[in-house]
């Protein structure tokens, strides 16, 4: 069948439903929040309709901006952890025969869509002193006695890593299965060792998937709201669990609705950064 | 060969990594006491049972099951006649819709979930069950919307057209030729949003987290209160159906040519 221009107005009846429904809960929940981040606060957890900056004037704390800062710290270094070591895993899985693949990516979306609260429980239990792998080390008779390795900042890197591992194989894994086998064995060819054209044949090709899956974990990593707050202190906290924090327990939903502006502008400005950088851009559909 | 040992082992490392933390898990999860030892001490299934026999677990099983089963249909049925539309019709505005639908997936998640929270205590529904299966239908469209893109690219023009030609109207097209093609598509578009839900905890929630306790809900209000195996139990129940969902995708449909799709469409 042709592709054709909708005419008559029965070829939009598809368009309808959907249309309504992305546009009542996404686009008017979207603007009721970033018309409430500009109303005013009452004790209680209510709000009045007034135009205020005040909650965005709240950015300039340095409480605010220790977070904000320590957000994006966590989220640079769960991104190059992870671009580090899925890179060259994803290369070496891409492969593979087909079998191990798709065991591989049953295994890891497993993972990926694993709840939050899942990990983050059972990160608690590996490292918790009762039931921990400290235990493990004690029986191998590494270490005299069991003792817990959280709550810290290790724990918080460790669990938001292992969030954020699956997603970034899965987005390096459309693009490492396109490379072109033939350059390789150019290399191969002309004498370079494998580690050799990884390094200078591979990595060079890939260097716009590279940045644009760094950029995309990084988001990935921002929105983590739970990991911070089972496996970390209140100082490793990150603007994800400040705005839930605000938004239920300090019943502030227009100091949280600012924050998630914030959040977003962040959040679209390093996507669209993504399409500038050009990596892979492939229309589906 | 140096080069295939440094591969085993960095395949192992990653496995070991990925697999430890629900290794202890399921470790615990066979404790014969309530107690939070590893390697577990004695063994029974006890904590297994609690998932059905305790009434508020299975409560929020049930709560659980519903949420994803309702949410991901809805989300199907949003998705179904966007992406028939964008198949059927040259209407580059249209894409419009479609990045809607692909932009709470990008975003962090704290975002869609505080818009959603705003949206429903505004027109005063706040905590109404049905309104977690619309916020989570909205959250998780994508996916149905990035598989059933992937269907139709994958159907022959030339086969419709010849429906077409021998008189068959859109409607009958789409019945009869269009939609046996694109039920695999559907099938692992809802499968994912299923397992999604079921496994989601922000938007749940902000929407409905004080009237109704989804499962995550449960396990992380049980969390603060300190450890109960059923926690335990419940992860790795959870585990082991994303495992079997997506390994019946793998089976019946092309999972590589699937997650191509799925990383590309979140631009």
């Amino acid at each position: 069948m042709k592709r054709e221009p909708p005419r008559k107005l029965t070829d939009y009846a598809p368009l309808i439903f959907p249309a309504i429904m992305l546009i009542v809960f996404f686009v008017i929940p979207f603007s009721t929040m970033i018309t409430v981040s500009f109303f005013r606060r009452q004790q209680g957890g209510f709000y009045t309709p007034e135009f205020v900056v005040d909650n965005y004037a709240r950015f300039l704390s340095p409480f605010f901006g220790g977070v904000l800062g320590f957000s994006l710290i966590l989220a640079v270094l769960v991104a190059l952890i992870c671009v580090g070591v899925a890179f060259p895993f994803t290369y070496a899985l891409t492969r593979t025969r087909q079998r191990v693949q798709v065991i591989w990516l049953i295994a890891l979306l497993s993972i990926l869509s694993l709840s939050e609260v899942i990990i983050g429980f059972a990160w608690s239990t590996l490292l918790s002193r009762t039931a921990g792998i400290t235990n493990i080390l004690v029986i191998a008779g590494l270490m005299s006695e069991p003792q817990a390795l959280l709550p810290g900042f290790g724990a918080v890197l460790t669990g938001m890593v292992y969030q954020a591992l699956p997603y970034t194989v899965l987005v390096l894994y459309p693009s490492l299965i396109r490379l072109d086998p033939s350059l390789l064995e150019a290399a191969r060819t002309l004498g370079a060792s494998p580690v050799r054209g990884f390094f200078n044949i591979v990595i060079p090709v890939q260097r716009n998937t590279i940045v644009a899956t760094f950029i995309l974990v990084f988001v990935f990593a921002l929105g983590s709201y739970l990991l911070p707050q089972i496996l970390g202190r209140p100082q490793h906290w990150t603007l994800s669990v400040l705005i839930t924090d605000q938004a239920i327990y300090q019943s502030n939903m227009p100091f949280a609705a600012a924050m998630a502006v914030f959040l977003v502008l962040i959040s679209l400005a390093l996507v669209g950064l993504t399409v500038l950088v050009g990596g892979r851009r492939e229309a589906i559909g | 060969m140096i080069h295939g040992l440094l591969r085993k082992v960095g395949f192992a490392l990653v496995a070991l990594f990925l697999v430890g933390p629900l290794l202890v898990v399921a470790g615990v999860s066979i404790n014969e006491k309530q107690s939070l030892t590893f390697p577990p001490q004695g063994f029974s299934l006890t904590w297994y049972g609690q998932i059905f026999a305790d009434p508020s677990w299975r409560a929020a099983l049930i709560a659980s099951v519903l949420l994803a089963a309702f949410s991901a249909a809805l989300a199907v049925l949003i998705a179904l006649p966007l992406s028939w539309f964008l198949w059927r019709r040259i209407a580059p505005w249209a894409n419009f819709f479609r990045l809607l639908g692909v932009a709470p997936f990008i975003l962090p998640p704290v975002i869609t979930a505080l818009g959603l929270l705003s949206f429903w205590a505004t027109i005063g529904f706040y905590g109404q069950p049905w309104t977690a299966v619309i916020s989570h239908a909205i959250f998780f469209v994508t996916l149905p919307l990035v598989t059933l893109s992937l269907g139709f690219s994958s159907i022959d023009r030339s086969l419709v057209e010849a429906a077409a030609t021998m008189g068959a109207d859109d409607r009958t097209v789409f019945r009869t030729v269009v939609l046996p093609m694109i039920v695999p598509y559907l099938i692992s578009g809802y499968a994912f949003a299923f397992v999604l839900s079921l496994n989601e905890y922000i938007v749940a929630y902000m929407t409905v987290g004080f009237t109704m306790e989804t499962l995550p809900i449960k396990i992380f209000n049980a969390l603060r209160y300190g450890y109960t195996p059923t926690m335990a139990s419940v992860s790795v129940f959870f585990v082991v159906i994303a495992a079997i969902v997506f390994a019946l995708i793998a089976r019946f449909g092309d999972l590589p040519r699937l997650l191509g799709a799925l990383s590309s469409g979140e631009r």
